[in-house]
């Protein structure tokens, strides 16, 4: 009986991830490296990947940098009302809830050249929507909650005395954060930057809709792949999959090991 | 530091924590806030230190008000309840936090850490981090970390609270100590009367918000301003009317109660007491052995009073007839409090043969 099941569960793993991953790496081999290396090198697919990676570095930075600072917000500003406090902490959330195309269609909406903002921004010349900049906003929206949860429990443990602590010892705000709330929180913002990175690396719906999807414009790494599953080029297709999936599974063991120096610490 | 403050007050949403308090405290001196918990003594320390604002009232520092100054600019140490100890820093960097901070030489951070390090018994762990230190030893981080930067006023959080009651006793003699010889003016709170008693060299009584009484241990014991006082200092027994008891009749026609300490209380057989008139039948419910003296309790007119007897003398039996006399009690009614002697101790016709 026993066996049976280890046997089931192995299966199932085969079956939802080893399979899949099989097909996908032969599939991308189809044509043997040279095909691969072709579906890779397009012009289209290259700028498709540049595109990808402007968007996750500018996410994550911008990310890193907001989801810092909101999370020290909602944790230790005495300023905020407890109301106040709780309403921002569920819009925090409100990523989680909506689905990722959704919130793209508020972004058109808000953003998009009918709007009136969007009209505003198109007069003094920067497109936001169908552009680089609503990619951005698209992908921010996504992975917003992901730094803010990784932290503010953390800040919370830790508590504020050690903070208020270092202020009558005569620290003031800046070097606070940095030799003491900084030491601390440091690996939640590592685990943040990780997630934040795999999840914009990946992320499609949201970006799907602000992007209009244009080849060689603002076509991501996984719309791209969309279009070419879409043009039945299974081959092209695999490639860049097979590429995207490889940057998760190191972005994935970075994380292990910057678990395991967690524990260390 | 000279430290005085005027109508402090203090709101946490519709809870006054701190009702106008006012107090001043000579320099040098060791002050316990002492009460129960919740009672608002840690709001008064906070705002001393500038991490809690008063909505009203003015604290003043060496003549200087110093309500609009942040804490990094009042001159003062701090040692939380709970150490609050940067815990990614050695037990030397700890200490030498403010003193990098305040952009000291070197060479002066290294010899002011060494003498606290020296002061507080840490020779030998100065490469240790926090987690790697027990109770006591992270306490003694905590205060030489606060006195690194030469503060004028230590301000301490109930600092004996984490630790276990065996070190707790040996800590509290090791900071009166370490507090005189360094000279600073202390403020510390605690709902440990013990502690208070034997640490302070004066005491302020916090309730609900309030001030009840400042003073020396001595005189709060000998002489309670307030009923809350009487029962939160020592112990003592609560008599609802006063009147009840033999020797205090004349309290003024008011109802009014009455708080007997152990110590006003002697017990005995008749032929023990000088004034036999003063004294009042009691039967002996329950003895208790402290170590060094029986506790008794003795009832008296449907009171139960509680009084200690010397080893020395007779052990009584529960169950036993004896004579009680009340030698004081402290009264009060809505109007006032004050302390009378028994009324009949003092003979009203003493008859010289």
């Amino acid at each position: 009986m026993r066996k049976l099941w280890i046997g089931l569960t192995y299966l199932v793993f085969f079956l939802l991830i080893a399979a899949p991953l099989g097909k996908m790496t032969i599939g991308a081999f189809s044509e043997g490296f040279g095909g691969f290396w072709d579906a890779l090198t397009r012009p289209e697919a290259l700028h498709a990947l540049m595109m990808t990676g402007f968007v996750v570095v500018v996410v994550t930075l911008l990310n890193t940098l907001f989801g810092i600072m909101m999370a020290l917000y909602l944790v230790r500003a005495s300023w905020l009302g407890s109301r106040v406090k709780g309403l921002l902490n569920s819009i925090v959330d409100l990523p989680y809830a909506v689905s990722p195309v959704i919130g793209g269609l508020m972004i058109v909406l808000l953003l998009g050249p009918d709007s009136a903002l969007g009209a505003v921004f198109e007069q003094i010349g920067v497109k936001i929507v169908y552009a680089f900049p609503g990619m951005v906003i698209a992908t921010l929206f996504v992975t917003f909650p992901l730094m803010v949860r990784e932290i503010m429990p953390v800040l919370q443990e830790i508590g504020s005395q050690q903070e208020e602590a270092a202020s009558t010892l005569g620290a003031y705000g800046w070097t606070t954060f940095w030799k003491v709330t900084w030491p601390s929180i440091r690996w939640a913002v590592i685990y943040g930057v990780i997630l934040t990175v795999a999840r914009s690396l990946g992320e499609f719906g949201a970006v799907l809709v602000v992007s209009g999807n244009i080849m060689n414009k603002t076509q991501t790494a996984t719309t791209l792949v969309y279009q070419d599953v879409e043009n039945f080029n299974v081959t092209a297709a695999g490639g860049i999959a097979l590429v995207l999936a490889a940057f998760s599974a190191g972005l994935l063991l970075l994380m292990e090991w910057s678990k395991r120096r967690k524990e260390v610490h | 530091m000279h430290v005085e403050v005027r109508g402090l007050n203090k709101h946490f949403g519709d809870f006054h924590a701190v009702k106008d308090v006012n107090f001043g405290i000579t320099k040098g001196h060791l002050i316990g806030l002492l009460g129960p918990s919740g009672g608002g003594k840690t709001s008064i320390l906070r705002m001393l230190a500038g991490l809690e604002t008063p909505d009203s009232g003015e604290i003043v520092f060496h003549g200087k008000t110093v309500n609009n100054l942040p804490p990094q600019e009042r001159e003062i140490g701090f040692v939380f309840q709970n150490y609050a100890l940067f815990k990614h820093m050695t037990v030397y960097e700890n200490i030498a936090f403010g003193l990098k901070v305040k952009k000291a030489n070197k060479h002066t951070i290294q010899n002011r850490v060494a003498e606290l390090v020296e002061l507080t018994g840490l020779k030998g762990f100065e490469k240790r981090y926090p987690h790697q230190l027990s109770g006591g030893q992270r306490q003694r981080v905590a205060f030489a970390r606060a006195l690194a930067p030469e503060p004028q006023l230590l301000l301490l959080d109930e600092p004996f609270a984490a630790i276990d009651a065996k070190i707790r006793q040996e800590l509290r003699s090791w900071l009166r100590e370490l507090i005189e010889r360094v000279g600073i003016t202390s403020i510390f709170v605690t709902h440990d009367q013990d502690e208070a008693i034997e640490v302070a060299d004066e005491i302020m009584i916090i309730n609900q918000g309030r001030l009840e009484q400042k003073g020396t241990p001595w005189d709060i014991y000998k002489e309670p301003k307030t009923p809350f006082v009487a029962t939160f200092i020592g112990e003592s027994t609560l008599i609802g009317s006063a009147a009840e008891l033999k020797g205090f009749h004349n309290t003024g026609g008011k109802p009014t109660k009455a708080l007997i300490r152990p110590e006003y209380i002697e017990v005995g057989h008749l032929n023990e007491f000088k004034m036999a008139s003063a004294t009042e039948q009691g039967i002996v419910k329950h003895l208790h052995f402290r170590g060094s003296e029986w506790l008794v309790e003795v009832e008296v007119n449907g009171h139960k009073l509680v009084t200690y007897r010397s080893l020395e003398k007779e052990t009584l039996t529960p169950g036993q007839e004896i004579a009680v006399l009340v030698h004081r009690a402290y009264l009060f009614n809505d109007e006032r409090s004050w302390i009378q002697e028994n009324g009949l101790k003092e003979d009203p016709m003493p008859v010289f043969i």
